[in-house]
């Protein structure tokens, strides 16, 4: 396949950006996105160009690193993540536009590459349970139902990749914010600290400049994990009993 | 036997200093009560730099910063939750023997002993098997959703190479879930502010000062800033160096950087040979490819391994009738079946694809069938088990594996080398801690499955908080600064080395570089080796490394995010550290574990280890790029597990 990829250059957090258009040949339907920008870079260098930089590290869809906007779609057309979308979702001769996370809580730091440490603030503020080494009971004095346990997991499995902030019309970290919550909250270790995560870590998620949630579910359909809008309900549920509790 | 003295130096034995004496049992409580304590009150006037934020590192920062000590840690992904460990797929073994099954600590020290090739030290693994079960405790309490049976107790699998049920998992992500319990663990650390967390940084070298280890140099990766980083101790948790075959299942930027600059700094470097190879990772598609994926080794509790009986069949699987096929595994060792140990079983795949048997594009694959277990089990059970897995095969490949056969071949997994430590997880330089991925000392020249993540939780929650206490308790740290000349020393080297790789400003990419010193590490120093072949990468690989440094092609500055420089640096790191892994291999003249020299073989094929010879680990000082090194043995001992044969059969 050949290819028009129209990617968003800035060379820095200072700098302004543009959309640059390049050719990219002999793509193979098998490649990966990222394999697909591999190529295209390889090009841009042995011409002596600056090659795009973007975010990457494993490659299988776990690390949460990689993460573009294309064609107006977070990680792509596909629920998946940007290095788990391969070039067989796309024609010969397409027109492909490639851009960072958008969203004012995500600064752009080059091209593609985007400053996530946000959520990684939300975590400290509350998203943990203080269970310092070597003081914890043997694991099966502490049975937890499977149902709780399967719902828990599901939650658990994001990536932190920001794909939910990015589709949000109003950049709002909640579905990101929501699953931390849901998977601690459910839990019997989870009980001791459960309002004070779920008030800190609201709080911290607003202190950070992330929008708020307005339900239109854009972050469910972008999300590679497939964490579902129960969980941004059962946060309003959980933040509206914390605080019922902090008050009684 | 040959001589190969024209390859190394013999240098005086080595002996693990820190390893205690008596019943294996009571070696760990032994070495716990004979370590000098810190006062609690006195920890926060120490430093400890960690490297790493993997299931080693995080653990271990988190939990020395729970102690009480000042932590500065760093790692070069834009968060800690993003390393590498979070991609290990299939469980963590712990001796807890909930199945009832005849499991126990002294089973799993010695499965682990055994699975290794008797190449790991006895001390370690029957640490590491004692820690297990603490390890299992300690998750479950920080919220890691294992999965559960019905009556709320934890879930068990088993895995290749035992034959009890000892494995934890959480589908196919446990190690997405400790790394994610080790992450908020050090996140909230980072929030109480007792870590000081740099993301998005690069340790270049490490600073040695009075013969101790008390610093590194690190280098911001958006801004290309290089700074100073003072300690009282630094801990590498860099992981391991499966990249340099450039095709791996690692991460992208998994790189041997931090742990070949300490090398140059006087850390001796164990056992680079020992690399392994797993036999379940999905084949590759073709030369554009840049890593590979693997399915996780719990798919062969129930896939059965097969190929065509008949060579070069290329009819499509549910063509080929029964008795038309051969599940080799299950023929070949019919104890084990499709569970043997990732050594045999990748060595098995390889037999088949170089005998004409093999499937798929190139006949580089064998199938990785579940008709029988969908069968057998129906489908819902099968997707609830491995659905993840099968989503990820079926992404990739565009292959529907519930109903076609997965296609899988061996691929460079996990390296069982790294820098020697003793059994205080101490290099041989003093203040230079080592653990998890990085460090040699526990899964000999064969990883058993699910042991990965027991060793760099072990080391990272219970052994290193223990042991640097002692080395710290002992004291003598003269005051450093960033005009002791040392530091500015190292600073200045490593300025330098990258305004060298910035002026070359040649003709070739550093990918074609990496991915030209990949093919001849993986041709020469792969699954099978031989005399002549390591020669020949011998020769190669210094040629290569020349015109690297005189050809390279890195556009932009250091002072900006230029992701071309950072992977140059660690480029430049592999193609010295290949040399000496190719060395490793050429002086250990016997098969062991994954790492098989066609010299030796048995009669019918299976790999030929040398107790008499080389029942030692192989740690080696470096002298200088290009030089012969200095080759320090440390004799294994075995009290308690006699070396014997491997057997599955």
């Amino acid at each position: 396949m050949t290819l028009t990829v129209r990617v968003w250059r800035q060379p820095g957090a200072e700098a302004e950006g543009r959309m640059v258009d390049y050719r990219v040949e002999d793509v193979s339907p098998d490649m990966s996105f990222l394999e697909m920008l591999d190529i295209l870079n390889e090009d841009l260098i042995t011409r002596g160009e600056d090659p795009v930089a973007f975010d990457h590290d494993c490659r299988e869809g776990i690390c949460g690193s990689c993460g573009v906007v294309i064609n107006g779609l977070a990680h792509g057309p596909e629920q998946t993540t940007t290095c788990q979308l391969h070039m067989r979702a796309f024609s010969d001769g397409d027109v492909i536009d490639v851009e960072p996370w958008r969203s004012r809580a995500f600064p752009v730091i080059k091209d593609l590459v985007v400053d996530r440490s946000a959520l990684d603030r939300i975590i400290g503020s509350g998203g943990y349970i203080s269970a310092p080494t070597g003081s914890a009971p043997e694991a099966h004095s502490t049975p937890v139902p499977k149902p709780d346990a399967d719902r828990a997991f599901e939650n658990a499995t994001c990536i932190g990749c920001g794909a939910c902030v990015a589709a949000c019309p109003n950049g709002s970290a909640m579905l990101f914010t929501s699953a931390k919550v849901t998977h601690l909250n459910l839990l019997p270790q989870g009980q001791p600290e459960r309002e004070t995560r779920t008030l800190n870590m609201v709080a911290q998620m607003d202190a950070e400049g992330f929008g708020g949630c307005t339900n239109s579910g854009e972050c469910t359909v972008a999300c590679p994990k497939e964490i579902p809008m129960f969980s941004i309900a059962n946060l309003n549920k959980e933040f509206l009993r914390a605080n019922r509790k902090k008050r009684s | 036997m040959t001589d190969h003295s024209d390859l190394f130096t013999l240098g005086a034995p080595l002996v693990d200093g820190a390893a205690p004496s008596g019943p294996i049992e009571g070696r760990w409580d032994k070495r716990k009560f004979d370590a000098k304590l810190v006062n609690p009150a006195n920890r926060r006037k120490h430093k400890v730099i960690v490297v790493g934020t993997g299931l080693a590192g995080g653990s271990a920062g988190a939990t020395l910063a729970e102690q009480g000590y000042h932590v500065t840690q760093f790692c070069f992904q834009d968060s800690p939750r993003r390393a590498h460990s979070v991609a290990a797929q299939g469980g963590i073994n712990a001796a807890k023997n909930y199945r009832n099954d005849g499991d126990s600590v002294y089973r799993l020290f010695y499965d682990t002993v055994k699975g290794g090739d008797f190449r790991s030290r006895e001390s370690n693994v029957y640490r590491l098997a004692q820690i297990s079960t603490q390890i299992i405790d300690q998750c479950v309490a920080q919220g890691v959703p294992f999965a559960r049976e019905y009556g709320g107790l934890l879930d068990t699998r088993s895995f290749g190479g035992v034959q009890v049920q000892r494995t934890f998992y959480a589908r196919g992500q446990t190690g997405q879930q400790l790394l994610i319990g080790a992450y908020q663990a050090l996140s909230r650390q980072i929030d109480a502010g007792n870590v000081e967390m740099h993301a998005r940084t690069e340790m270049l070298d490490l600073i040695v000062v009075d013969g101790k280890a008390r610093g590194i140099v690190a280098r911001d990766l958006v801004t290309g800033k290089i700074d100073t980083y003072f300690a009282d101790a630094v801990v590498l948790a860099t992981g391991g160096y499966g990249n340099v075959f450039f095709l791996s299942t690692n991460a992208k930027g998994s790189n041997a950087s931090a742990i070949w600059r300490a090398h140059k700094r006087g850390a001796y470097l164990a056992n680079p040979c020992y690399t392994q190879i797993h036999p379940t990772c999905i084949p590759r598609s073709g030369e554009h490819q840049s890593k590979l994926t693997l399915m996780s080794e719990s798919l062969r509790n129930d896939g059965r391994i097969w190929v065509p009986e008949k060579m070069g069949d290329t009819r499509p699987p549910h063509q080929i009738p029964e008795n038309e096929r051969d599940y080799y595994l299950e023929r070949i060792y019919p104890a084990f079946g499709n569970l043997v140990p990732r050594d045999i079983a990748s060595r098995a795949a390889k037999n088949q694809c170089d005998q004409g048997r093999g499937v798929g594009p190139g006949g580089l694959g064998v199938y990785l069938d579940f008709a029988d277990a969908i069968k057998r089990l129906g489908r819902p059970a099968v997707e609830a088990k491995y659905g993840n897995l099968f989503d990820m095969y079926a992404r990739i490949t565009a292959e529907n594996p519930y109903e076609t056969p997965m296609r899988i071949y061996p691929a460079i997994h996990y390296t069982m080398g790294g820098l020697w430590v003793d059994y205080d997880l101490q290099s041989t330089i003093p203040g230079l801690f080592v653990i998890g991925e990085a460090n040699f000392s526990d899964h000999g020249a064969n990883r058993l499955g699910a042991s990965a993540l027991m060793q760099g939780l072990a080391d990272g929650y219970f052994v290193l908080p223990s042991t640097i206490n002692d080395y710290i308790a002992r004291g003598g740290f003269g005051d450093i600064n960033a005009q002791t000349p040392e530091v500015v020393a190292t600073q200045n080297e490593v300025t330098g080395r990258i305004d060298q790789l910035l002026s070359i400003n040649g003709t070739r990419t550093v990918d074609s570089f990496h991915r030209e010193l990949g093919n001849v590490v993986w041709d020469q120093c792969g699954m099978a080796r031989n005399e002549g072949g390591l020669r020949k990468a011998l020769d190669r690989i210094p040629e290569l490394r020349q015109e690297f440094w005189s050809t390279v092609k890195i556009p932009g500055t250091g002072y900006e995010l230029n992701q071309q420089l950072e992977k140059a640096g660690r480029v430049a790191d592999f193609m010295e550290f290949a040399e000496l892994l190719v060395r490793d291999a050429l002086v250990r003249e016997e098969s062991c574990g994954g790492h098989f020299r066609e010299e030796h073989q048995t009669s019918d094929g299976e790999a030929a280890r040398d107790d008499d010879n080389f029942s030692f680990v192989s740690a080696w000082e470096y002298t200088g790029v290009g030089e012969n090194p200095v080759l320090h043995k440390e004799d294994l001992v075995f009290d308690y597990v006699h070396p014997a044969q491997r057997s599955y059969a």
